[in-house]
Formats: C-alpha cells, sequence, structure tokens
C-alpha cells in the first residue's frame, strides 16, 4: 500500500484536563473517507485541530509524509492539507470571491498575486458548490448555509490532498448536505486524495465514508472500516443510547430504539 | 470604482495637498517668484515654513492611518487604533513630564518616543504573561494601561503650573506648530510600508480569524509579534512628531475599506497617502481659520473626519 497521507503515532489529546484519545495510531491514506463520530464536547473538533496540527498534542506525533506537523512551516502543511473550521465571525467581510481566493494563498510567492488561472479555480469551485453569479456579494448579506458552502469552496481552491473537515453538513438543507457530500467523495474518488470530516449523523458517515474512527467519552478510541465498525452495538455505546439498524438502500439505517 | 483607480486617485492627491499647504496661509506667496528665490520672504514661507511643516503632517497622518490599518487586523476589532494599546499615552506621560522640565524640541521628541516604547513593551510584558497571548488579552491590558496613563496625565496636568499648561494641552491635542525636521518621520512611514508589504495578503488571511489563517499557511504567532513591533514603532514615531492626534488611525482604514479597498495590498500604501493629504488638508485648515492664531491639528481632524465618516457609513448601510 502507499505511503499514508498522514500519520498518527500514540496521539493523546486532552483539552481542559478532559482525556479526548490516548495513544491513537492512525493512518489515512489517499482514497480513504474516514468519518469522525462522537457525541457534543468529546473531543471531536480538538482532536480534528490536532491532526491539523493547529494545536500541539500532549504525547506522540501527527506526521504528514514522515514528517512531525508540529516542526513543518504552516504553509508547506497548508499546501498538503486543509481545513474546513466551524464558523467564525468575520470582522472585516470581504466578497464571495475574494474568500474563496483565499484558498489559493498558502501557493502563491510572498510577492505575487492571484493569477487568471487562480481566478478561474476560485469560480469552479464557487460553481460546485452552487455560488455561482455570488462572486461579488459581500461575505455579511450570505445565509448560515451559503457561508458553509463558501467555506467548502474555499477549501477546494486550495486544492489540498487532504481534507479534514469539522462537520461540513452544519447549516446546510438536507439537499445541499447530500451535495456537499457527494462532491467531496467525488473529489478524493478519482485523484491522489483523502479526507476526514466529523459527521453527527451516522447514516451519512455509512453511506459516504468507508472507515470511522470513534470517540467514546472515556477517551477510548475505535477505528475501522465502516461496515465493521459501524453496528449497532457500537453506536449504542457512542451515543449512550440504544441503537436499531434497518435495511435502507445505501446499507443499514441506525435508529434510536 | 476600482481599487487600482482610488489608489492612482489618492497618489495625485498627496502632492496636491502638498502644494495647497504650500501656498495658503495668512500671507499669499506667488509660487513663482519663490521657486526662482526673486522673493526671498516667499522663499522663506514656503520652503522653511511651510513645506516641512506640511511634510511633518503628511509623515504623521500616513504613518498613524498604517498603524491603525495594522492595529485593527490584529485585534480583529474595527475599533481599535493606534492608540488603544496604550502607545500615546506612555509618550504623553514622557512628554508632559519632560515639558514640566522645561525640556523642548529634540530632548522633548526623544522622551516622547522613549516613552511610547516602554508602554508598548509595558503593554507586551503584561499581556505575554504565562505564554497566553490572546487578542483579548492584549486589547484589555492596553485599554487598563491607558486608562492608567490617563490618570497620570490628569495628575500631571492638576499638579502643573499654569505657564507651562497651555502648552502641555497643545501637545496633548496634537499639535504641528513645532515639528522637528520631516524627513525621519517619512522616512519611517516609508520603511513601515515596506515591511508590511510583503505582509499584506497575510493580513487578509489573519482579518478573517487565527485558525483560519493558520489553516491557510500563516506563522500566527510570529506574525502578530510582527505587526505589534511594526504598529507600535509607527504610532511612537508619530506621537512624537505631533503629539496625540486622534481619529486619523481609526477612520482613514475604515474610509478606504468603504471605498472598496478591502485588500490589504491596496489598503496599506492607501492609509498612507490618504492620512497623510487629510492630515496635510486638516494641518493647513488648523493654521488658517482664525490665523494668526493657530488650532490644534487634533480638532481639525475630528471636526472634518465625524461627519464625513458617518455620512459614508450610512450611505453605504452596514457594509463595514
Amino acid at each position: 500500500m502507499s505511503t499514508p497521507l498522514l500519520t498518527c503515532h500514540g496521539l493523546t489529546v486532552e483539552i481542559g484536563g478532559k482525556r479526548v484519545c490516548t495513544g491513537l495510531d492512525l493512518d489515512i491514506h489517499a482514497g480513504q473517507r474516514w468519518a469522525l463520530l462522537g457525541v457534543n464536547g468529546v473531543g471531536k473538533t480538538t482532536l480534528l485541530h490536532t491532526l491539523a496540527g493547529l494545536r500541539a498534542p500532549q504525547a506522540g506525533r501527527v506526521c504528514l509524509h514522515g514528517e512531525d506537523i508540529q516542526h513543518l512551516p504552516r504553509r508547506t502543511v497548508a499546501r498538503q492539507l486543509g481545513v474546513l473550521l466551524q464558523e467564525e465571525g468575520d470582522a472585516f467581510p470581504g466578497t464571495v470571491l475574494e474568500t474563496a481566493l483565499s484558498g489559493r494563498h498558502p501557493h502563491l510567492g510572498r510577492w505575487a498575486w492571484e493569477s487568471a488561472k487562480d481566478r478561474e479555480l476560485a469560480e469552479q469551485a464557487l460553481a460546485q458548490v452552487g455560488l455561482k453569479g455570488f462572486e461579488e456579494r459581500p461575505l455579511d448579506t450570505l445565509s448560515g448555509g451559503e457561508r458553509r458552502r463558501l467555506s467548502l469552496a474555499t477549501l477546494l481552491c486550495q486544492q489540498p490532498r487532504l481534507f479534514l473537515l469539522d462537520e461540513p453538513t452544519n447549516h446546510l438543507d438536507p439537499h445541499q448536505q447530500i451535495h456537499a457530500l457527494q462532491l467531496l467523495t467525488q473529489e478524493t474518488a478519482h485523484q491522489p486524495r483523502g479526507l476526514l470530516m466529523i459527521l453527527h449523523e451516522a447514516n451519512l458517515a455509512g453511506r459516504f465514508c468507508d472507515h470511522a474512527l470513534l470517540l467514546f467519552r472515556d477517551g477510548e478510541t475505535l477505528a475501522g472500516p465502516s461496515d465493521t465498525v459501524l453496528n449497532t452495538e457500537h453506536l449504542s455505546r457512542l451515543y449512550d443510547l440504544p441503537m436499531l439498524a434497518l435495511a435502507g438502500p445505501h446499507g443499514p439505517v441506525f435508529v434510536p430504539a | 470604482m476600482s481599487p487600482r483607480l482610488t489608489l492612482g486617485l489618492l497618489l495625485a492627491a498627496a502632492p496636491l495637498s502638498l502644494l495647497l499647504a504650500a501656498l495658503s496661509g495668512s500671507i499669499s506667496v506667488d509660487p513663482g517668484a519663490a521657486l526662482t528665490g526673486d522673493d526671498p520672504l516667499a522663499r522663506t514661507l514656503v520652503f522653511d515654513l511651510r513645506l516641512p511643516r506640511a511634510l511633518a503632517a503628511f509623515a504623521t497622518g500616513g504613518l498613524l492611518a498604517l498603524a491603525g490599518a495594522l492595529m485593527q487586523v490584529l485585534l480583529r476589532n474595527p475599533l481599535a487604533d493606534p492608540y488603544v494599546l496604550g502607545i500615546s499615552g506612555g509618550a504623553a506621560v514622557a512628554a508632559l513630564l519632560s515639558l514640566l522640565a522645561g525640556l523642548g524640541g529634540l530632548l522633548l521628541a526623544g522622551n516622547a518616543f522613549l516613552g511610547a516604547l516602554a508602554s508598548m513593551l509595558l503593554v507586551f510584558g503584561l499581556a505575554h504573561g504565562r505564554g497566553a497571548w490572546t487578542t483579548t488579552r492584549l486589547l484589555l491590558t492596553g485599554v487598563v494601561v491607558a486608562a492608567g496613563w490617563g490618570a497620570v496625565i490628569s495628575l500631571l496636568l492638576a499638579l502643573a503650573p499654569a505657564r507651562d499648561l497651555h502648552g502641555m494641552l497643545f501637545w496633548l491635542m496634537g499639535d504641528l506648530s513645532q515639528p522637528p525636521t520631516p524627513w525621519w518621520g517619512l522616512l519611517i512611514c516609508g520603511l513601515g510600508l515596506l515591511l508590511c508589504l510583503p505582509l499584506a495578503r497575510d493580513l487578509n488571511v489573519l482579518a478573517r480569524g487565527e485558525l483560519a489563517a493558520a489553516a491557510l499557511g500563516v506563522t500566527v504567532p510570529r506574525l502578530r509579534l510582527q505587526l505589534y513591533f511594526i504598529a507600535s514603532l509607527l504610532t511612537g514615531a508619530a506621537v512624537t512628531i505631533a503629539g496625540s492626534i486622534g481619529f486619523v488611525g481609526l477612520v482613514i482604514p475604515h474610509l478606504l475599506r468603504l471605498a472598496g479597498l478591502r485588500d490589504h495590498r491596496h489598503l496599506l500604501p492607501g492609509c498612507v497617502l490618504a492620512g497623510g493629504s487629510l492630515l496635510v488638508l486638516a494641518d493647513t485648515l488648523a493654521r488658517s481659520v482664525v490665523a494668526p492664531q493657530q488650532l490644534p491639528v487634533g480638532v481639525i481632524t475630528a471636526l472634518l473626519g465625524v461627519p464625513l465618516f458617518l455620512y459614508l457609513l450610512n450611505r453605504r448601510g452596514g457594509g463595514l
């Protein structure tokens, strides 16, 4: 098998004295799509930020192509790895196109301006998320769902090899949720790319991700292929709620019993 | 209007404002005679009095507007201005003490600069604390230190003998009537702009949030440190030339953003040009409105700036 895009060795993460995971070993290979599942406040976002190198782990290492991500220049990291963050407020909102173009930032030299090709990439990414025609709209006139899709377009414009996404379906209606996840699946399917995303819906995880990482309350983790990890026993333990599996068109559908 | 056209207009406005400042005043001069030296009085007026003062005003305005733009991104707060972190307070205390001690000229300027630097290091040291250096913590520390300097300034004014009060108040309100030579102010302004321009695209990303910037490849702690030091030095230099002049640093960056210069690669040079020109015009008014008496230029910047800003803000309707 090819070298993994991202590797964790014995990763221990804590936040505010609370253990998120202990000694986690994980390889994310090109072509894989991982779902990260867990209850509110278990530390999914904290773990995602650690994997992105945005915070240091308490122990262990996260490696990008074999190099410790904490020691790599941020610019190098950002050319390989793109992060979709939860929304932050914008102090100085620009236009939709300007925001999407900021995805090209890590690829441009210090004195370089965005080229026609960068602009083309941004326009294409906006079209992919259904924001064609929104280019000149100021950011503060967008709805929550439109902003989420714009963040996704910015990420597509960044063209990373590994996508780390914090609740990409947040604020999106069911139609847009499926569209966004299909888009991400396409983007990672035909190229040497991979993704890991936090989801709140085990059924979307089962449908769009081939691997799953479960974060339990006690800092234990379970990682593996979706069809072995996603079952009623594990999900009942994960959500502390008895779960039932029903037969659905894309595999089992899990519902609270 | 495209950003480049706006910048072009600002570039044209700068020499025009300087020309206007050189030719207007209580004594009218013939530009031709001043240039050729046929009229020694006109020559002295233009080249020894008015132009150096106008250039000092330009440098001050440019420094303040540039520092304001940097502070607003650093603190991610549209209300931030160059003085928000207590830099002018430190400079003012040092300057007032110098005035009380009977010092003037270069010693006064040097002490003001040292006061600005000392205040900057104090705020930075206190905010840095145990390693956490969040924007909120920096802002709060700066505001509290500034309040402390404010109290010291009031105390000094209360204790000062009446003969020193006029000079002290003028210094506090911002005054360009006795500027030191303008060249080093212009030099620092130019150097500051040169240091900032390579960071401009990083600033665009930082304005979207620190995590977002880090995710897009910006080394945020280093960038914040650079911004903090550059903005502090620019402010310190401006305070040293002209005392504390409010408003320019807060309003010019916002005016330009409203005019469409949101990209910092346009905004930063725009700030230098617009801030400089505005202060040259304000200072020209300050010395000619009720001539021969002179007003503190800070009064004029606020009287001009407040209605202009409110008008533009209302016209655009919350596009800030």
